[in-house]
């Protein structure tokens, strides 16, 4: 049989400094992150808060600047390009939503008419959002949020007793809090995909975490005299491959949406990705340690 | 459990079969389905979003409080009528959202009781304050949403788009969903338009008139409305009417002093319908009034002889012309330089009747169809892609046992969409990465389980015991990330807008049916095996 790991016996449990190091960064940037974004300093999307994006697919090649340029003479205001250039598509963004919301996005292809007449164009998308369907978007992502948590929490409560319970959580938590750090800090947009993306991370890092937990509880009824930390090892060494392996399928998939899947599912696909890989190490490296905090060698044994 | 193995065979046999027959409508092979398939059997099969098919997604905010305002001015002047009817000198004014009366007494307290018990009447001083009561102003608000819901409805149905939805959201809110409207800025002009149609007396008696300048630039109007606000009569209020020069295309506006009091409005109408002047071929928009607006327009038209009569849309003055005689018969023309689309939407506005209150655009996510379909193309190449990657490793990885696994794996993709189909469901962008991913977790569950049966058979177990326990074994952890998965699928379904929600029904479905695919699928497929034939040794 073909195997990625042979039977392995790596001591995770005394690698604690990879915890600590890996864990306390990723944190730290995910704190910072809640934080910015909180304050309004983060780049959110206009689905949070509030603008009107325009999505233009020109016949020709069109230099950005000219876009630029033409916009600019037009009046328009704090405006964003972006450009998707294999497909002659570009896509301007402002985060302002007075008034008419129609009013900018009239005003965008007013002006590239006006001062680009050559460039043929088809408007691919608008999307205006006002500021109350902003501030409801949020609202609503917040509650799912708490929502998700909430479920998890009782799922896990009910299926796993109290140490493994807070394993899973902060695992959990620690892979959804990482991927917005890793987010914010390659100044990626958090809008509402990337929201459902976190959740959906939520969910299937979960998955990892329970294989091992499962193995660890088995393990624990069978034999009496080993050490927690011993067993933790040893469950962990016996999971790795699989924990990898399951990781590794739904990774192909998401990279092939990442390579493939189109602009607006780009960002979508790249925390999935990120989500598994620092889903595989939290399973790993955070959720199996957080056991050992309850010092008692064997808190968990047979009823 | 062994002897059933033809009878699960033939179950999955069936779920196949009933997939392809839900998903048949999707396919080109439809077409060629005999005409009593094509009516009795699932024809709808999945819907395709917004995003993918393009379209509009339109989010108004009914302005209640405006209703409620016009609601306000219209007892204020129903009372004035009143009270002057009974010869009760005092004076009536809006003040705020309410209605002051200077000075008070004893008697107009009492009318005003009996007549209008749903405002709530405050003495201050002399003066007495009417507000509407608070119940009543939700009501008002309320019954305004409806209406416009319908009227938006009325306006949709003749503008004609296959399948929209318009539907109510929370207090004030109106969703309109247009999938592929070609032409998204004239739809959204025809449903947001107020439409209030009036009819008003030009007041050319005011000394005011005659000082109104001719014509002036559009963006003048706020400049000349403040040069003459305090100047004009109580009852009058300045509007303007737009004037197209043909020649040279220079729009200017011409303000117009008016009776504030509508003589007659659009409630009043029967019939719109788009005509073609004789002389320029021009297009216009007459308009009948139903019995009463008849009447009514014969009396105007007679007791105001060589009088000019305004015709306004939504605060614009279309035209003034004078009257020339008494017009019985109640018909009417709208003119303005309309184009035939503009003049055609007009009547369908007028026909639909007005809405009881403006509308505010809260939110427009518009979609050409170009961008949809290279969406659905990257969503094809993507799942593809994914699929194949995904095949491959497990046959490299697992060998016999792999194929198995993607035997598993094509009845989950085949399920899903027939899933998807049997519920006509909305399949989004977002949807189709759902797609993608419950296809990288589908052989999840079977990894699980081969990794399982390859420790006991390390452990020295025959094939047979092998994979009994290993899918034993394996059947908690399954069920547990399956669970996870479907929680945070459930809140996002719950809380997403239509392209989340696409992604949580592909997701959890997906995740669904990986269940009954992993536990049924394979295993029948082990079973037959490891039944049928001695195995010595598993490909795995």
């Amino acid at each position: 049989m073909l195997e990625i790991l042979k039977k392995t016996n790596i001591d995770f449990i005394g690698k604690k400094y990879i915890t600590v190091i890996v864990t306390g960064i990723l944190s730290i940037i995910g704190v910072i992150a809640i934080f910015q974004i909180a304050m309004g300093r983060a780049n959110m999307g206009i689905d949070f808060a509030g603008g009107t994006s325009v999505q233009l697919k020109f016949e020709q090649p069109v230099p950005l600047q000219s876009v630029r340029s033409a916009l600019e003479a037009g009046g328009i205001k704090d405006f964003e390009l972006q450009e998707i250039p294999t497909e002659n598509r570009v896509i301007i963004s402002t985060k302002k939503a007075e008034g008419d919301l129609n009013k900018i996005a009239d005003g965008i292809t007013a002006a590239l008419q006006q001062r680009l007449p050559d460039k043929k164009y088809a408007v691919d998308s608008t999307t205006a959002i006002g500021p109350k369907v902003g501030s409801k978007l949020r609202s609503d992502a917040a509650k799912a949020i708490v929502m998700a948590t909430i479920g998890i929490l009782i799922y896990i409560a009910f299926r796993f007793k109290f140490q493994f319970g807070v394993g899973a959580t902060i695992a959990t938590f620690h892979d959804v809090v990482a991927v917005l750090g890793l987010f914010y800090l390659m100044g990626k947009e958090i809008n509402l995909i990337v929201v459902s993306a976190l959740l959906t991370i939520a969910g299937y890092s979960l998955t990892d975490t329970v294989v091992v937990f499962d193995r660890i509880r088995e393990n624990l009824t069978k034999q009496a005299k080993e050490t927690l930390s011993s067993v933790i090892n040893r469950s962990v060494n016996e999971v790795l491959s699989r924990t990898i392996i399951t990781s590794l399928t739904t990774f192909l998939a998401a990279a092939a949406l990442f390579l493939f899947g189109g602009e607006v599912i780009h960002d979508f696909a790249l925390a999935i990705l990120l989500g598994i890989i620092v889903g595989t190490y939290s399973s790993i490296f955070v959720a199996s340690p957080i056991l050992l905090l309850w010092k008692k060698d064997r808190p968990f044994a047979k009823k | 459990m062994k002897k059933n193995v033809f009878w699960r065979f033939l179950f999955i046999g069936a779920t196949i079969l009933i997939a392809i027959i839900f998903f048949l409508p999707n396919t080109p092979l439809f077409k060629y389905m005999p005409d009593w398939w094509q009516k009795n059997m699932p024809n709808k099969g999945i819907v395709l979003g917004l995003d993918l098919q393009g379209g509009l997604h339109l989010v108004f905010e009914v302005e209640g409080d405006k209703a409620v305002k016009t609601t306000v001015e219209r007892y204020a002047y129903l009372i004035k009528e009143g009270l002057s009817k009974k010869k009760l000198q005092t004076d009536v004014k809006m003040e705020g959202a309410g209605i002051r009366i200077t000075p008070s007494s004893q008697e107009i307290a009492n009318f005003v009781k009996e007549n209008y018990p749903v405002l709530e009447a405050t003495s201050s001083g002399q003066d007495l304050v009417l507000n509407i009561s608070s119940k009543e102003a939700e009501r008002i608000k309320d019954n305004a949403a409806d209406q416009a819901l319908e009227t938006i409805r009325n306006r949709i149905d003749q503008f004609g788009v296959a399948e929209p939805t318009i539907q109510r959201q929370g207090q004030n809110e109106i969703v309109v969903q247009l999938p592929g409207v070609k032409d998204p800025r004239r739809a959204i002009d025809l449903i947001g338009k107020t439409a209030q149609l009036e009819f008003k007396l030009v007041d050319e008696e005011s000394p005011i008139a005659a000082q109104l300048p001719q014509s002036i630039e559009p963006s003048e109007e706020q400049t000349v409305l403040q040069q003459f606000a305090d100047k004009i009569p109580a009852d009058d209020e300045i509007l303007f009417e737009r004037k197209l020069n043909r020649e040279t295309g220079v729009v200017r506006k011409a303000p117009i002093l008016l009776k504030k009091q509508a003589v007659l409005t659009g409630d009043s109408l029967s019939e719109a319908k788009v005509s073609l002047d004789s002389r320029f071929g021009e297009p216009y928009v007459s308009i009948s009034f139903n019995a009463e607006g008849a009447k009514r327009f014969e009396e105007i038209t007679g007791a105001n002889v060589k009088k000019r009569l305004a015709i306004i849309l939504d605060n614009n003055v279309y035209s003034a012309p004078v009257i020339q005689e008494k017009i019985s018969g109640g018909n009417a023309q709208i003119t303005g330089n309309f184009s035939m689309d503009e003049a055609k939407d007009l009547s369908i506005v007028l026909k639909a009747g007005a809405l009881p209150a403006p509308l505010k655009m809260l939110q427009n996510v518009t979609v050409g169809p170009t961008l949809g379909s290279d969406s659905i193309k990257a969503g094809k190449v993507a799942g593809v892609v994914g699929t194949l990657a995904v095949v491959f490793f497990m046959i490299l990885y697992y060998r016999m046992s792999g194929v198995i696994a993607d035997f598993a794996l094509v009845l989950n993709i085949v399920l899903l969409f027939g899933a998807m189909a049997s519920l006509n469901a909305t399949l989004t962008l977002p949807g189709i990465a759902g797609v993608i991913l419950a296809i990288g977790m589908a052989v999840d569950s079977n990894v699980l389980m081969f990794e399982r049966i390859r420790e006991e058979i390390r452990a020295g177990k025959p094939p047979r015991s092998a994979v009994d326990s290993g899918y034993d074994k394996a059947f908690s952890t399954i069920f547990d990330s399956h669970v996870t998965t479907l929680i945070t699928a459930a809140v996002l379904f719950q809380f997403g807008t239509g392209p989340i929600k696409g992604f949580a029904v592909t997701l959890s479905l997906g995740v669904a049916i990986n269940l009954y695919t992993a536990l049924i699928g394979t295993k029948s497929i082990f079973d037959l095996i490891t039944t049928r034939y001695k195995i010595e040794k598993l490909s795995i």
